[in-house]
C-alpha cells in the first residue's frame, strides 16, 4: 500500500465521511488516492483557512473529528489561525499538511515551511512523518489524541515522498499511545467535599463553561439534571450557551463581558461558585483580584492546567465534565442533603431584583424612518426560527454578542462561534462545515459586515455545493465592537473603523446564483426573515441596522462585575484607569 | 525539575517553547536519553516562581503528549544536585601555582594541561562551582562550560521507568 493509501485507509477506519481541503504539489498522490475511492468525500474549499473553520463547525455541531487536508507551504501557513482558533476553543481536528520530500526538507524547497516548528504552539500535538511504516501510528495516534482530554487539532505533517512510498498499514485497534491517557474520573474525596460544599450554599451559582459540550450531550444532560435537583441558578460562558437550557427558570443568561446584569452580579455575590468546564477567562471574570470575592469556589475540569490558573479555587476536580456530574449527581442522590430552603429563596430574591432591571432591554420604533435595531433583528429571528432546531454561527464582535444575548440556545452543539482566539471570518466557513454536517438542518450565520468580508470567499464553496446556508449580516456599516471601545475608551476617535468599499451584498449573492435579500425599516424585518427562511439554497441577508448602536450590558476592561455599564448614559461615570486601558 | 520524555523529535523544543510562550523562565536545562532501549529521556530543568506559577509549569508540561511525567524535585523532598564544569584558565607563573592549589582543596581534577594554561574538571554543587569560578577569575583568563543541574531524589524510590 502507498503512503497515501495508507492515509485514506486510516480515515476511513476513523469513521471520517467528509474532509475539507484544497490541492496542491506536495498532496498530489493525497489527491490521487482520494480520486481513486468512495468512502471520504472531501469539499474543495477557497481558502486553507476557511477550511480549518469548517472541520470546526463540523465537529462542534456533530461531536465528530473534523478533518482537514493541505498543502505544504502556504497551504500549511493559511490554516495557522484556524488551528490556533481550534486549541483556544478545544475543537478535536487532525490536519494533515502536505511536505516536499524528505530529503529537500532544510533546504529551503519550494513551498517548503517549517509545518511542524510553525503549528507547534498552536495544535495540541503534531508529527512529521519521516518514514511510511511510522505513518499508520501516526494517523490513528492523532484521532486519538485530538479526541481524548480535553480536545484540540493535531497536524500531521507528510512529505510527498511517504505519500508514494509503499508500507504495511496497520489498523486502529493494533495501536495505542504509550501513556497518553488523561484523567476522566473525579477524585471521590473531592466529590464529596464539593457535594457537601454544595448542599450547604446559600447563595450558588452553577457557571458552565465550552468543556461541558466538549464532554457531549449526556454530559449536558447530566449538569442539567444536577442543576435542577439543586434548584440553584445557572449561568453559562459564551461558549457553554446550550449545555444548560436557556428557557430553564434557573436560568440567568450568558456572564462575562456582556453577560447578563444577574448573571455577572450572582457571580460576584455567590457564597458557592461550582464552575463546571469552564476555565475563568479574562471576558469572563472582569477585574480578577475582584472576581467573585466571598465564594468557595469548586472548578471541574479535565485539563490540570486550567485549575488555579487564573484563580485560585478551593476544591479542584480533574475529570470529565460526563463522569465527575454523574458522580456528583450519584452522591447527591444518595445523601440527599438538607439544603437551606429559606437562604435560597432569599437569593432567589435578591437574583429577580436584578433580572428586574432588564438589562437587555432596547428600544425599537416602528416607524419606517427608524432605524433597525440589531438586537431586534436577532430577537425577531430567534422568535421567527425558534421551533425550528436551528444551528446559529457567528463571526467575531458586536453581532456576535448581541446573538450569545438575543437567540436562546436550550440544546447542545447549536451554537459556533469563535470563542478564545476571536476569530473574525469564522462564521461563514463554520457555517459551511455544519451544513455539510447536518445536511437538512436550517443553518444560519449571524454575521457582521467586517467579519464577512474576511472569508467571503468560501461563498463559492457554498455555491458549488448548493449548501442552504442563511447567511443573516448585520450590517451597521462599521468594525462595530472596536468603534464601540473607541467610542467609550478612546474619546471618539473612529480610527480606521469605518466599513469603506463594502459589495452590493444583494448583487453579491446574484452573482453567486445565490439569493440575496435586504431589509432597511423596522417593519421589512420578519418578511425578510420569512422570506429567507422559505427559499431554498443558499440566501444572504443584508440587515441594515443601526449604525450607533452599542452592545450593553458591558464591563469595561480592568473592572469587576459589579461595576457593569448598563447603557450608553453609564459610561460617563466609569474611571478610564490606565490598567483598563491596556487591557484588550 | 524532573521530566520524563519520550525520545522523539521536537520534545525539546516543545518544553522550551512552553517555557518562551508563557513567560516562564529557564534557569538551566539538561537533557539525555536515560532508559535502556532509548525511548525516554529526561529533562532536568532549574526554574523559578511563585507556588502558583510552579503549579502552572508542573500542569502545562504534563499537558504535553510527549511527556510521561513530572516531578519537582524541591518540593518532593531530599535530592542530591550536581553539575559538571569544565574551567579553562590562561595564565603563568605564581598565578598558575595558585590555580592549581585552589583547585586541589575544591577537589578539581586537572584534564588537560599546556604551557600556559590548565582544564579543570569540577562536579558539585553550583554553589561550590560559582565559588570555584570567583576565585579563578582573580587568577586569569577563564573561559567556563557548565552543564547545567541534573537531580535525583534520596533513598530507594525509583522514578517510574528510569
Amino acid at each position: 500500500m502507498s503512503g497515501a493509501e495508507i492515509v485514506i485507509k486510516a480515515l476511513a477506519d476513523q469513521g471520517v465521511d467528509v474532509i475539507f481541503g484544497y490541492p496542491g504539489g506536495a498532496v498530489l498522490p493525497l489527491y490521487d488516492a482520494l480520486f481513486k475511492q468512495n468512502s471520504v468525500r472531501h469539499i474543495l474549499v477557497r481558502h486553507e483557512q476557511g477550511a480549518v473553520h469548517m472541520a470546526e463547525g463540523y465537529a462542534r455541531s456533530t461531536g465528530k473529528t473534523g478533518v482537514v487536508l493541505v498543502t505544504s507551504g502556504p497551504g500549511a501557513t493559511n490554516a495557522v489561525t484556524g488551528l490556533t482558533d481550534a486549541l483556544m476553543d478545544s475543537v478535536p481536528l487532525v490536519c494533515l499538511t502536505g511536505q516536499v520530500p524528505t530529503h529537500l526538507i532544510g533546504n529551503d524547497a519550494f513551498q517548503e515551511a517549517d509545518t511542524t516548528g510553525i503549528t507547534r504552539p498552536c495544535t495540541k500535538h503534531n508529527y512529521l512523518v519521516k518514514h511510511v511504516d511510522d505513518l499508520s501510528r501516526a494517523m490513528h495516534e492523532a484521532f486519538y489524541i485530538a479526541r481524548a482530554g480535553r480536545p484540540g487539532p493535531v497536524v500531521i505533517d507528510l512529505p510527498k515522498d511517504i505519500q508514494f512510498a509503499e508500507g504495511d498499514y496497520l489498523g486502529p485497534d493494533e495501536i495505542t499511545h504509550r501513556h497518553y491517557r488523561p484523567q476522566t474520573v473525579g477524585d471521590p474525596a473531592r466529590i464529596a467535599e464539593a457535594v457537601d460544599l454544595i448542599a450547604g450554599a446559600k447563595r450558588p451559582i452553577f457557571y458552565i463553561g465550552g468543556g461541558c459540550i466538549n464532554a457531549g450531550p449526556e454530559a449536558c444532560k447530566a449538569v442539567t439534571e444536577f442543576v435542577r435537583a439543586t434548584g440553584y441558578p445557572a449561568t453559562a460562558t459564551l461558549m457553554g450557551l446550550g449545555a444548560f437550557p436557556a428557557s430553564s427558570p434557573q436560568w440567568l443568561g450568558m456572564l462575562g463581558m456582556h453577560g447578563t446584569y444577574e448573571a455577572n452580579l450572582a457571580m460576584h455575590g455567590c457564597d458557592v461558585m461550582v464552575a463546571v468546564g469552564a476555565r475563568f477567562d479574562d471576558r469572563v471574570t472582569g477585574r480578577i483580584d475582584a472576581f467573585s470575592p466571598g465564594s468557595k469556589k469548586i472548578h471541574i475540569d479535565i485539563d490540570p492546567s486550567s485549575i488555579n490558573k487564573n484563580v485560585t479555587v478551593d476544591v479542584p476536580i480533574v475529570g470529565d465534565v460526563g463522569a465527575v456530574v454523574g458522580q456528583m449527581l450519584e452522591s447527591w442522590k444518595k445523601k440527599n442533603p438538607q439544603i437551606d430552603g429559606k437562604a435560597l429563596e432569599k437569593w432567589w430574591g435578591q437574583i429577580d431584583s436584578w433580572r428586574a432591571v432588564d438589562c437587555l432591554h432596547y428600544e425599537q420604533g416602528q416607524a419606517p424612518s427608524e432605524a433597525i435595531k440589531p438586537q431586534y433583528a436577532i430577537d425577531r429571528l430567534y422568535q421567527l426560527t425558534k421551533d425550528r432546531d436551528a444551528f446559529i454561527t457567528t463571526e467575531v464582535g458586536q453581532h456576535q454578542m448581541w446573538a450569545a444575548q438575543f437567540y436562546r440556545f436550550d440544546k447542545p452543539n447549536h451554537w459556533m462561534t469563535s470563542g478564545g482566539l476571536g476569530t473574525m471570518g469564522y462564521g461563514l466557513p463554520a457555517a459551511i462545515g455544519v451544513q455539510i454536517g447536518n445536511p437538512d438542518a436550517l443553518v444560519i450565520d449571524i454575521a457582521g459586515e467586517g467579519s464577512t468580508m474576511m472569508n467571503i470567499q468560501e461563498l463559492g464553496t457554498m455555491a458549488q455545493y448548493n449548501l442552504p446556508v442563511k447567511v443573516f449580516i448585520l450590517n451597521n456599516m462599521w468594525l462595530g465592537m472596536v468603534r464601540q471601545w473607541q467610542e467609550l475608551l478612546h474619546g471618539g476617535r473612529y480610527s480606521e473603523t469605518y466599513s469603506a468599499g463594502l459589495p452590493d451584498f444583494v448583487k453579491l449573492a446574484d452573482s453567486y446564483g445565490m439569493t440575496g435579500l435586504r431589509a432597511n425599516q423596522p417593519d421589512q424585518v420578519d418578511d425578510v426573515i420569512k422570506q429567507m427562511l422559505e427559499t431554498p439554497g443558499p440566501v444572504i441577508v443584508d440587515m441594515v441596522v443601526s449604525q450607533e448602536e452599542n452592545c450593553f450590558p458591558m464591563i469595561p476592561g480592568g473592572s469587576a462585575h459589579n461595576e457593569m455599564l448598563l447603557g450608553a448614559n453609564d459610561h460617563q461615570e466609569q474611571t478610564k484607569t490606565e490598567d483598563g486601558m491596556v487591557l484588550v | 525539575m524532573a521530566v520524563l520524555v519520550d525520545n522523539e523529535p521536537g520534545v525539546l523544543a516543545r518544553v522550551v517553547g512552553l517555557f518562551s510562550g508563557r513567560g516562564y523562565n529557564i534557569e538551566s536545562l539538561t537533557v539525555a536519553t536515560v532508559s535502556e532501549d532509548e525511548s525516554s529521556s529526561r529533562i532536568n530543568l532549574v526554574t523559578s516562581g511563585t507556588p502558583m506559577i510552579i503549579e502552572q509549569i508542573k500542569a502545562q508540561l504534563g499537558r504535553l503528549v510527549p511527556v510521561q511525567d513530572v516531578h519537582d524535585l524541591t518540593e518532593e523532598g531530599p535530592h542530591v544536585e550536581h553539575e559538571l564544569a569544565l574551567i579553562k584558565i590562561v595564565n603563568a607563573g605564581s598565578e598558575r601555582r595558585e590555580a592549581l592549589r585552589i583547585a586541589d582543596i575544591f577537589r578539581a581534577r586537572v584534564v588537560d594541561t599546556a604551557v600556559d594554561s590548565f582544564v579543570f574538571s569540577l562536579t558539585g554543587s553550583p554553589e561550590k562551582i560559582e565559588s570555584f569560578l570567583e576565585l579563578m577569575r582573580n587568577l586569569g583568563d577563564v573561559e567556563i562550560a557548565r552543564s547545567g543541574v541534573v537531580a535525583i531524589q534520596r533513598g530507594e524510590k525509583r522514578k517510574k521507568d528510569v
